[in-house]
């Protein structure tokens, strides 16, 4: 792991992977966090993407943003199709059929490609062990269809297909925590990340790509379109959702859970939601609901940390 | 030459998976098709095998990794059956349409509802519009033959096509048949290994699976038909290499007795044995029939079908599938759409039957020859579900 470098303005890789002229919103905050974590991962990297907005901004044959191989299959199967990536280069390298160099095998997805239809192809392949990272860029919703709800939208967020009516006061269920549902796999690495704190994604996907075996990053990624926000905000409206606790940003190493970067000063959660039009029908009620919700989230969160705290400084010293 | 066993179809065709030296095999368990993924798990663990072994969860992700591997340029094996072939549907698609030389076994067997785990066609019809060559095999020998055909066609650079071998479920897969396994030198001789245009590595990014807008659609689908159509001579070509090396030559379509035939007996896959018992007896009581047996599925053999029925009157076809509400059996509907423009132009009669696993005897075939022959609409919409319990 001696390998992991911090990344800086000053040292940020120039080399672009990811090529200007793609199809991407105004102010899409996937997009960069797309291009950040290629610029983490460098160019020996094949990524196996998810049918989705990514997907769909890219590639208009005969035109390609990729500097990278790149794969696009289905919907359901970016972690399927990458696990075969990895298989293949592993027996064709144990084969002496292809030089050996160590390849990072990438998985891209949005939320509803990794929440919904491609959590069961994801679970396979975290459970199988592959040398593979999965991104997730949750942008809490399927954007690319017309914002139509996710497993990953959050509660009271209008999309449309959780419309705020009047027997409706929109998304009705809890956002579903799929980091945590990675972490129960036992993989070596799992980390949350947002664009809005660049350096630290950077060194997250870095580390999920070094790590030997599966790696998870969920990267929170702001959508100025789904979530009726300015586009000029969205890097405020990253550092709002870390700093009012609704998506705090962490790593699981091993099992051991640590708050990466230290959390930033506590805000209320309703600064958050009211810069998002996908909120303005919430009532204070609501908006009080939602804020016993993040703080109960957060101390159950707090809770893993101070255990993995204690565990290690419990660790015989040398 | 090669040495003759005795051995179970399933671990032949698992034999020759290994003998073709593939890099990965992804599967899932589903019945009938089992015996051949574990005797490659166990010709992995055991070290004879070269390759990755990927255990997955479903057939989806199942054909899902096999795309991954095979555009990474590995050689890439899976097997499937029934449900497990509607459940990947989408992505065999995929596979043909990203042009990765992938080899399947499909141990046919019927759809749900009602379960049945027996033999028929049905699942293989699910997937005739997907691209892929696809062949039926008759016997053990066969199967074991084409997965060392498939590969040598299927990575032709001419072609690059995934091909899937059809064998019918436990009447051959979980048959013990008497079969010449083929030395590894002949294996080398005729198998080159893969060396793929295109692959994923960084060394020269490449881009695959873009989407098309309706302006550049068409064309690349125009263009996946006629490589599909222009596998044809490199079809042959395999066959006829791999007749030279080991005496047992294929054809699309093989004929039997069909020298003065009036009545053809039309089947695909295993069947074509009893059709060819049952011709036997009928000309043992001087009734002219003969056989038609259909090899190659996809691309169908237009010409060989007309030439083989050229002088018929009746044609009998036999299908394992039904088409609801459409036109019978898939296979009488190739066969009757290839006749069409001829003159004078054999009837064609279809009969459906041994859907999951019903038996079909040569009996049954002389039983429906004669009801073919008194039969008057043989329109298609009149095809005739043979044997069922009224």
């Amino acid at each position: 792991m001696s390998e992991i470098k911090a990344f800086g303005p000053k040292n940020l890789p120039l080399e672009e992977f990811f090529a200007p002229g793609h199809r991407a919103c105004q102010g899409c905050a996937e997009v960069l966090a797309l291009r950040l974590a290629l610029k983490a991962l460098g160019k020996d990297t094949i990524v196996a993407n998810a049918t989705g907005c990514m997907e769909i901004i890219s590639t208009p044959l005969p035109t390609t943003s990729w500097m990278v191989p790149y794969i696009h299959v289905g919907f359901e199967n970016a972690a399927a199709v990458c696990s075969g990536i990895e298989a293949g280069l592993k027996a064709l390298m144990r084969k002496a059929r292809l030089p050996r160099k160590e390849i990072h095998c990438v998985a891209v997805a949005g939320d509803g490609g990794t929440a919904d239809i491609g959590l069961q192809a994801l679970s396979g392949a975290l459970e199988r062990g592959h040398d593979m990272v999965y991104i997730c860029l949750d942008n809490e919703a399927y954007m690319n269809t017309g914002i139509q709800r996710s497993s990953s939208t959050p509660y009271g967020a209008m999309t449309t297909t959780s419309p705020p009516g009047r027997l409706s006061f929109g998304q009705s269920t809890q956002k579903k925590n799929v980091a945590e549902i990675a972490v129960a796999h036992g993989i070596p690495y799992v980390a949350t990340a947002c664009p809005s704190y660049p350096w630290d994604l950077m060194k997250k996907v870095q580390k999920a790509a070094l790590v030997q075996g599966p790696a998870y990053v969920h990267i929170l990624s702001v959508c100025p379109t789904g979530w009726r926000s300015q586009p000029e905000e969205s890097i405020e409206l990253g550092k709002l959702a870390v700093a009012s606790r609704i998506f705090p940003l962490y790593e699981v190493e091993n099992g051991q859970y640590r708050f990466v970067p230290k959390p930033p000063k506590k805000i209320p959660v309703s600064e958050y939601l009211k810069r998002q039009g996908r909120f303005r029908h919430l009532t204070d009620s609501m908006i009080e609901e939602i804020q016993r919700n993040v703080d109960e989230q957060f101390r159950r969160l707090e809770a893993k940390v101070r255990i993995s705290q204690e565990a290690s400084s419990q660790e015989p010293q040398e | 030459m090669g040495k003759r066993v005795g051995m179970e179809v399933s671990i032949a065709i698992a034999e020759a998976a290994c003998q073709a030296n593939v890099d990965v095999v992804a599967a899932y368990p589903i019945t009938p098709q089992t015996h051949i993924v574990e005797h490659l798990s166990e010709l992995v663990a055991d070290g004879h095998l070269d390759a990755e072994f990927v255990p997955v969860e479903s057939e989806h992700s199942a054909m899902s990794v096999c795309i991954g591997s095979s555009a990474a340029g590995a050689r890439t094996f899976t097997s499937t059956s029934s449900q497990g072939l509607a459940l990947m549907n989408e992505v065999v698609y995929i596979a043909s349409s990203l042009r990765l030389p992938i080899v399947m076994v499909v141990a046919n067997r019927s759809l749900s509802a009602p379960l049945s785990i027996w033999n028929d066609h049905s699942d293989a019809m699910s997937v005739r519009d997907t691209g892929w060559i696809q062949v039926f095999m008759e016997n053990g020998q066969e199967a074991y033959d084409h997965v060392f055909w498939a590969y040598r066609v299927g990575e032709d650079r001419r072609v690059l096509t995934p091909v899937m071998i059809h064998i019918d479920g436990f009447i051959l897969s979980h048959m013990v048949e008497s079969l010449e396994l083929v030395d590894d030198e002949i294996v080398k001789k005729y198998l080159p290994p893969f060396e793929p245009i295109h692959r994923l590595h960084p060394d020269k990014p490449v881009t695959m699976g873009a989407f098309a807008l309706p302006e550049l659609y068409t064309e690349a689908k125009k263009a996946q038909d006629e490589a599909l159509k222009a596998s044809w001579p490199v079809i042959l070509q395999g066959w006829k290499e791999w007749g030279d090396l080991t005496g047992r030559y294929y054809r699309p379509v093989e004929t039997y007795n069909l020298d003065g035939a009036e009545v053809a007996l039309v089947t695909m896959g295993s069947m074509g044995e009893t059709a060819c018992e049952a011709a036997d007896r009928m000309r043992a009581q001087g009734k002219r029939v003969g056989v038609v047996k259909i090899r190659l599925w996809r691309p169908f053999p237009f010409q060989e079908i007309r030439k083989a029925l050229q002088g018929v009157k009746v044609a009998v076809v036999f299908d394992r599938c039904i088409s609801f509400g459409g036109q019978g059996g898939p296979v009488a509907s190739e066969v009757r759409a290839a006749l069409y423009g001829e003159s004078p132009r054999p009837r064609v009669v279809n009969f459906i039957g041994g859907l999951a696993g019903r038996d079909v005897s040569p009996g049954d075939f002389q039983n429906m020859v004669q009801e073919a022959l008194s039969r008057e609409d043989d329109r298609q919409e009149n095809y005739k579900i043979y044997g069922v319990r009224e």
